[in-house]
């Protein structure tokens, strides 16, 4: 015989509203003290300066670079004309710059796109099958970071060629081991963890457990390194490009351009020295910014100082 | 300990072969054939010939390897192609130069870097602090080969204070021993030379200097100031110590382990930018020496300049983690 037993609901006690907070995300609390943070704000300006520079100023102002030259009027200083000079065939600096953005950014922003997607998906692979494969993966990348990684880029130019698309290569290959560690180290922290246990419980499959479950928590190291693996992805393409080893003339490139600044150093025209570098400069600055306050933003732990 | 070395050193030998194996692919790995790359289309083949038996080409892959691994532990590196020289001897012959570069860099990063770090985080929140860490800030963002030529403009061509390259002048009377060109010059007790050889090395060894200077800046201002709130810090200071010796003997011996390590790290970064450097300096290292060799395509020389700096750059990382661990005995060793 069973007895009903009536139940009451249960009265909820009175909470007292204000001592609760509406919840909010992660990445709406990380984005609002990225915004309010004053560097990052700098190096977001930057950054979207010099993207806007990029993406819109081919478009706008159409440039070929095969036809621009105006040998009368050659290593003229800055003037109302041209405000950052001439080069030695004549051609407008600023143009140029402007105009090379397109290959610094692009090299930059696609190599690290390419390294993180491939080092991701390696790094999430190895760290969760673990085993032979996990040791023969990170071997490799062991092997990868034996070399600094511009002198590795340098030979890998070296032997597929040189050329703005090979330096991209290169660059995203020298990058890889550093997302493939960041997102096994993970794997490796969360593998145990009791939700991945629950997930399997309920017959989750690998790769779903990986995408949905693991890869989530390693996306905020994974923005941050990536911000200031973007910084360094822009020195190393103008390194490459001042090494005659990025872009071919007469396409525009910072890097190549100061290259062909040096025969003009005795000459004293130091505008075609000095702006493309500042350039590089700035553009490096603004990313490097940025990430440091992405860094800042997603772990307030680390926003002691 | 012993066991830990032992794993260590296990480790390293893999790691070793798979970079030798990694270096090895580079040449075999060229499109088409690499005699022909190297000399051209032009190149009568005899000489192609020529080439292919030098580097091996005619035998079979692994046993190519072999050959490559016993002559690279014998310290043989092959031949250039071009002028025909021994490539281990031509290394040794310009290593010497890349070194005092890299010294001369990494004395002007830490003797600065360090006190600046300290001054800033003693001086936290200071317009010092703010204006240092700007400079620090600039510093990581710079290319060092455009830097360099800005250094070369600014003090060689238009101040006329320092020479704009190379190690010596041209004219200089200089017996080498060690190659070394500032130890040689005091063992032969010739100041004129030192003096000479020192005026050369400051512009290039700033411009290498300024990235790992602004990195060990910042480290040393974040672990100084993560020091300084430690309890023994504040003991010191109540028991009534003078702040200089507090700053000095309590928290810069503590706050210094983490830059060890950050110091230690920056020999990739060295060697990475020496390449740029001893380009724009004209400077006679292996840095130089490899982009020429990449221009004209002479394999054996990139191969042997990139085999040395990746052996260096591994076991100068190694050193700096058993140094770590001798240092900090806090940190364990799970071999």
């Amino acid at each position: 015989m069973s007895t009903s037993i009536t139940t009451t609901a249960p009265t909820a006690p009175p909470v007292a509203k204000s001592l609760t907070r509406p919840p909010r995300s992660l990445w709406r609390d990380a984005g609002q003290r990225l915004l309010s943070n004053r560097l990052a704000q700098l190096g977001m300006v930057i950054v979207i300066f010099f993207l806007f520079l990029a993406i819109f100023v081919p478009v706008l102002f159409p440039y070929n670079p095969r036809i621009d030259s105006d040998l009368a009027s050659q290593l003229q200083p800055p003037s109302l004309e041209h405000p950052m000079g001439t080069d030695e065939q004549g051609r407008d600096v600023m143009r140029r710059i402007a105009h090379g953005a397109q290959a610094s950014l692009g090299v930059g922003i696609g190599a690290v796109l390419i390294a993180v997607i491939i080092g991701t998906v390696l790094g999430l692979v190895s760290g969760y099958v673990g085993r032979s494969l996990d040791l023969g993966l990170m071997f490799g990348m062991d092997i990868l970071l034996s070399f600094p990684g511009l002198l590795l880029a340098i030979a890998v130019v070296a032997l597929i060629g040189p050329g703005l698309r090979n330096s991209l290569l290169a660059i995203s290959i020298v990058s890889i081991p550093i997302y493939a560690r960041i997102a096994r180290s993970t794997v490796l922290s969360l593998k145990q963890q009791e939700f991945i246990t629950a997930a399997h419980a309920v017959g989750a499959q690998g790769g779903r457990i990986l995408s949905r479950h693991v890869f989530p928590n390693s996306l905020s190291p994974i923005l941050v390194t990536a911000t200031l693996g973007i910084a360094a992805a822009i020195l190393e393409t103008a390194a490459l490009g001042f090494l005659g080893l990025g872009q071919q003339p007469p396409y525009p490139e910072w890097g190549a351009m100061l290259a062909d600044s040096v025969k003009y150093l005795t000459s004293g025209a130091w505008w075609v020295l000095l702006f493309p570098g500042l350039m590089i400069m700035l553009t490096v600055l603004g990313f490097n910014l940025l990430g440091d306050g992405l860094r800042d933003a997603l772990d307030p732990r680390l926003r002691a100082n | 300990m012993g066991r830990y070395l032992i794993k260590r050193s296990l480790t390293l030998i893999l790691v070793l072969l798979g970079v030798s194996l990694l270096v090895f692919g580079f040449v075999r790995l060229i499109p088409g054939d690499p005699a022909v790359v190297m000399l051209g289309e032009r190149a009568t083949p005899e000489s192609i010939e020529r080439v292919r038996a030098q580097l091996g080409l005619d035998k079979p892959v692994y046993e190519q390897y072999l050959i490559f691994i016993a002559n690279a532990l014998r310290g043989d590196l092959g031949t250039s192609v071009l002028r025909q020289e021994p490539v281990t001897r031509e290394i040794l012959r310009r290593f010497p130069a890349t070194i005092e570069l890299a010294f001369g860099a990494m004395i002007v990063a830490t003797f600065l870097g360090i006190p600046l770090g300290i001054l800033s985080a003693v001086k936290r929140n200071s317009w010092f602090d703010a204006s240092s860490m700007v400079v620090a800030l600039t510093g990581v963002s710079m290319p060092i080969f455009w830097l360099g030529l800005m250094l070369i403009f600014l003090f060689a061509v238009t101040l006329h204070w320092l020479p704009s390259g190379a190690r010596l002048d041209a004219n200089a009377q200089y017996e080498p021993i060690t190659n070394l060109v500032l130890l040689d010059s005091l063992l032969q007790a010739n100041l004129a030379l030192f003096a000479q050889g020192l005026r050369h090395l400051i512009l290039p060894a700033v411009a290498l200097a300024t990235i790992p200077m602004a990195i060990i800046a910042r480290m040393t201002r974040s672990s100084m100031l993560e020091v300084l709130n430690q309890d023994y810090v504040r003991t010191a200071r109540a028991k009534g110590l003078k702040e200089r010796s507090v700053i000095l003997r309590h928290a810069l011996r503590n706050a210094l382990l983490p830059v060890i390590t950050v110091v230690g790290l920056q020999v990739g970064i060295l060697l990475s930018g020496a390449i740029l450097t001893e380009t724009v300096f004209s400077w006679p290292g292996i840095g130089r020496w490899l982009v020429d060799a990449i221009y004209a395509r002479d394999y054996p020389i990139v191969q042997g300049v990139t085999l040395t700096i990746a052996i260096i750059f591994v076991l100068i990382n190694l050193v700096v983690d058993i140094l770590y661990t001798l240092v900090d005995p806090r940190v364990r060793l799970d071999a």
